[in-house]
């Protein structure tokens, strides 16, 4: 798949705003007045930025309100049904701590689960794909989970909470490499059954329908290199996870915590760009790039 | 609505017969022709005599080269539009309603007013039968020609696709799958018509009839006999001449 800039920033910031979102509508932590104001901006930066940055690749962005009107099929409706519900409620919440330094649990509770459900949704849009069997496994949606978790505590401060989730997250990002990398090949969907000719013998792409490119090239049928693929992901792996953890023994607890989180960005960043880069999308079995 | 109907009243689709398929591309041309300037936004081309030529296409024709065990490479033209498909998956995911398929006769259309140009529908079709429109940011796909086909103005042989009425070897046909006497029913059932990835689910409505066996080397016609040569010894002058020529 294309590894669009806007999806891959909007998944990774948004997953983060949710998830600090989450922390603070539990209740792990209850700022009142400015700090509170601070720690609600922060995470209204991520979640609606991301969100921003998503409605960029739309063809048609001033007809966004009628993606909400699918939420009974569609996976992106409810995400964008579950985004907004949750970003209302946690600014209601959010209102009560900064001005009135009041802790309204119940919302708190909800909003949270809210947050939750947006990234859920968020993540069940490549989980659905059948056409993407690198993503379609309950791995997708544990580990967009657990980086949301995982890098709100970082962002919040919660120390003990992010050295425990940071090394699940990292379980699953392996986890869900290794089994990535045969999902293609496990499918069953290949040449022969694109076209079904493979009753007659081996099938081959033998010529292109055209000699340049189109949408179809251009959207799903990104190739990356083997050793490239590889490199990256030991820089995914080492910033996203394990310089962070590292980061969060160290003294100066406050310096410490700021390169965390800005380390942590950078690996989550590099871990989705490939997310979209090395997923197969079985329409480039037709183009004979899949072999 | 996204949400598919339990079962349409008619299954309107194509049958493609690779095995007649010349691979001339007539129906890519007539279908870009056609569409371009009737259903829905232009077909547009991006940089068309520039060093980078792109386009929308709803029809496109691969062609791939199957290596039997034991008998010669084939080539088999391989024509790709939508399918139509009962399951489609490209529908369920789409947000705003704008991609749907029709309970009268089962085609699947898009509302190009509603389409905000996501592209979730083309990630979802296995079959790369939409393409997003670079001019006009909505996604364009096969509309079975909705606009010829119920087309009153048009004489009666021409209501069927424009792909199917260009096609110079007959490898295209168009009719209703709900009927099994129908054309396209009785050819699928005759030479064993089959869907693209069934096991992706998505129930194409559009079968593809596989090439038929070939012959091989060595298998002779009953003509045989008769194309041998009827003089295998040469006579004369131009028997000299061989006898000479070899000499040399
Ligand atoms: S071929 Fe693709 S676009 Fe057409 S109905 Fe099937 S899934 Fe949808
Ligand atoms: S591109 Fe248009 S038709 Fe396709 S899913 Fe998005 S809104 Fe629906």
């Amino acid at each position: 798949m294309h590894p669009a800039p806007s999806v891959i920033i909007f998944t990774t910031l948004s997953g983060l705003g949710f998830g600090l979102l989450v922390w603070l509508g539990l209740g792990l932590l209850t700022p009142t007045g400015w700090v509170a104001f601070t720690f609600f901006t922060i995470a209204y930066l991520l979640a609606v930025g991301g969100l921003m940055a998503s409605a960029f690749h739309l063809g048609h962005p001033e007809r966004a309100l009628k993606a909400f009107s699918q939420w009974r099929t569609s996976w992106l409706s409810r995400e964008a049904w579950l985004s907004v519900a949750a970003l209302i409620v946690m600014a209601i919440y959010g209102a009560g701590l900064v001005f009135w330094g009041a802790v309204w649990t119940p919302l708190g509770w909800l909003g949270a689960a809210l947050c939750l459900g947006a990234v859920l949704t968020t993540s069940m849009i490549y989980t659905q794909m059948r056409t993407v069997p690198r993503w379609r496994t309950w791995l997708t949606p544990a580990l967009f989970l657990a980086l949301s978790l995982g890098g709100g505590a970082l962002l919040a401060g919660q120390t003990t909470l992010a050295l425990i989730l940071l090394p699940v997250a990292a379980i699953l990002q392996i986890a869900w490499w290794v089994r990535g990398d045969s999902a293609l090949a496990r499918s069953g969907t290949d040449l022969a059954t694109a076209t079904g000719l493979g009753d007659i013998g081996t099938p081959r792409a033998f010529e292109p329908p055209h000699t340049g490119t189109n949408y179809l090239t251009r959207e799903f049928i990104h190739v990356v290199g083997r050793r490239h693929a590889q490199k990256l992901r030991a820089i995914a792996f080492a910033l996203g996870y394990v310089l962070p953890i590292l980061l969060l023994g160290l003294p100066l607890p406050h310096v410490a915590a700021a390169l965390a989180v800005l380390s942590h960005i950078a690996g989550i960043l590099a871990s989705r760009w490939l997310f979209f880069a090395e997923a197969e999308h079985v329409v480039g079995l037709y183009y004979g790039k899949r072999t | 609505m996204t949400s598919l109907p339990t079962s349409t009243q008619r299954k309107l689709g194509l049958v493609i017969d690779l095995d007649t398929c010349v691979g001339c591309h007539a129906c890519v041309i007539s279908c870009k022709g056609w569409n371009t300037e009737n259903y829905g936004a232009p077909l547009s081309d991006q940089r068309p005599y520039g060093a980078d030529p792109s386009g929308t296409f709803l029809n496109r024709v691969h062609s791939y080269e199957v290596q039997p065990e034991s008998a010669p490479a084939q080539l088999v033209h391989f024509p790709k539009s939508c399918l139509h498909c009962e399951d489609a998956p490209c529908v369920t995911v789409c947000p705003t309603g704008a991609s749907y398929k029709r309970v009268e006769d089962g085609i699947v259309l898009v509302n190009e007013a509603d389409c905000i140009g996501c592209g979730l529908c083309a990630w979802a079709c296995p079959y790369g039968a939409r393409e997003m429109d670079a001019a006009e940011g909505v996604m364009k796909k096969c509309t079975l020609c909705v606009d010829r086909i119920y087309n009153e103005n048009l004489p009666e042989e021409d209501r069927v696709p424009a792909c199917v009425r260009t096609c110079p070897a007959g490898a295209r046909h168009f009719g209703d799958f709900a009927d099994p006497d129908s054309h396209v029913g009785q050819l699928t059932a005759a030479r064993g018509g089959f869907d693209l990835m069934p096991e992706q689910g998505t129930k194409p409505v559009n079968k593809y009839l596989p090439p038929r066996p070939r012959d091989t080397l060595g298998q002779t016609n009953g003509l045989a006999p008769f194309l041998d040569p009827v003089a295998q010894e040469s006579k004369g002058f131009v028997a000299w001449l061989d006898r000479a020529l070899a000499a040399l």
